[in-house]
């Protein structure tokens, strides 16, 4: 066991916490008191497609990882049978 | 049957969010479904203190108002599959809850949860009454200090009279979390001791945290400290006080001084 290690475990989580809070307050700051770009995305996306097909807001999924390269915004939702044209 | 517990205190900063967070994931790793809710709003931080912080898109407030469906708000632990955290927002309108909303997504809860587990803001202003307005079961967060002591009697007074429990009769049970204790100081005689605390808020202990470093590193790590470093004492606190809210019946330990490093190498003991 190195001596890093035996002292390590308690400090080198503080790396950690900076690095989380880092990536966090970057986008809690990029909303500048107003909503989060990704709500507000997913709102209108949402939207565009309820204009064409009639939508169940209980089979829609919403998931998002905020990155500090990439953040991912995915948006499951479950479509009517009807919705489509049959080929 | 479901139980609806409020983590409460009055005082900031004597460690709701970290108990919420331990006791919840404590009790999830335990095998029963769990939902931890963050009722700080304007101030959410379980989701850090969890881990969660990326992946919140909606919250508490959009659920209340109808804007999100309760399935699309709560947020699944990655580590433990039965637990599960609803995020407060960070809105600054202080009436974005109703006592009426609440109530309705409280009851939804308790259809797909064990244990309802409320991380209540500090204040006894609304955010504090709404968070314990439901509740079957009081966690009294209290550190050995007279401030907060204080600040737990008053709690105390309002768990007895303001929520849905006491305003139909029945008895609220509470029960005290005596965290951040120091069991050198208490040892000198500089911090209140366990029995002095449960003499003057007279409520049944759940359990004692000592002030530990291993708190900090877990929270650092976003991880409950229970997940983190299972054999820590704080960890072991918390999974104890969650057995104990199962029913089991385990003895509370009072925590002891651990040796010193430097009296450990000079041979004494630090103990008085
Ligand atoms: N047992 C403990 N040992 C050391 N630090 C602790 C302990 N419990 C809580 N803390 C720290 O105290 C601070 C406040 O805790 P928190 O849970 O946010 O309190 P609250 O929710 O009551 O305001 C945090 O920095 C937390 O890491
Ligand atoms: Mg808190």
């Amino acid at each position: 066991m190195s001596l890093l290690n035996f002292f390590g475990k308690g400090r080198r989580s503080a790396p950690v916490a900076r690095d989380r809070l880092q990536l966090l307050l970057a986008h809690e700051r990029g909303l500048g008191g107003g909503e989060d770009l990704a709500a507000i995305l997913q709102q209108e996306i949402l939207a565009v497609i309820a204009k064409h097909i009639a939508i169940d807001r209980d089979r829609v999924v919403v998931k998002l990882d905020r990155g500090d390269q990439v953040s991912t915004l995915e948006i499951d939702i479950e479509m009517p049978e009807t919705a489509l044209p049959k080929s | 049957m479901s139980k609806v517990v409020v983590v409460t205190s009055g005082k900031g900063g004597v460690g709701k969010t970290t108990s919420s967070a331990s006791l919840g994931a404590a009790l999830a790793q335990a095998g029963q479904k769990v939902v931890v809710v963050d009722f700080d709003v304007g101030l959410r931080n379980l989701d850090l203190v969890m881990g969660a912080e990326r992946r919140v898109v909606f919250d508490l407030v959009n659920v209340v108002q109808g804007d999100a469906k309760l399935a699309q708000a709560l947020i699944r632990d990655k580590r433990v599959e039965t637990l599960s955290l609803l995020p407060a927002s960070q809105t600054r309108d202080k009436d974005a809850l109703t006592e009426e909303g609440v109530g309705r997504v409280i009851d939804d809860l308790r259809e797909q949860f064990d244990w309802v587990i409320c991380d209540s803001p500090a204040g006894i202003e609304k955010g504090a009454t709404l968070a314990m307005r439901f509740a079957d079961l009081a966690v009294v967060v209290t550190n050995p200090e007279v401030s907060s002591v204080r600040d737990s009697d008053r709690i105390i007074g309002l768990l007895d009279s303001k929520t849905q429990r006491a305003e139909s009769g029945d008895r609220m049970e509470k029960q005290l979390l005596l965290t951040r204790y120091d069991p050198a100081r208490a040892a000198r005689g500089e911090m209140m001791s366990v029995e002095d605390v449960l003499e003057i808020l007279a409520i049944p202990l759940l359990g004692i945290v000592s002030e530990s470093p291993d708190v900090l590193s877990a929270s650092n790590v976003g991880c409950p400290v229970t997940l983190h470093n299972p054999g820590s004492p704080a960890a072991q606190a918390y999974s104890e006080a969650a057995r104990r809210l199962m029913g089991d019946n385990v003895a509370v330990s009072v925590p002891k001084e651990r040796q010193s490093f430097m009296s450990r190498l000079f041979g004494r003991k630090a103990v008085a």
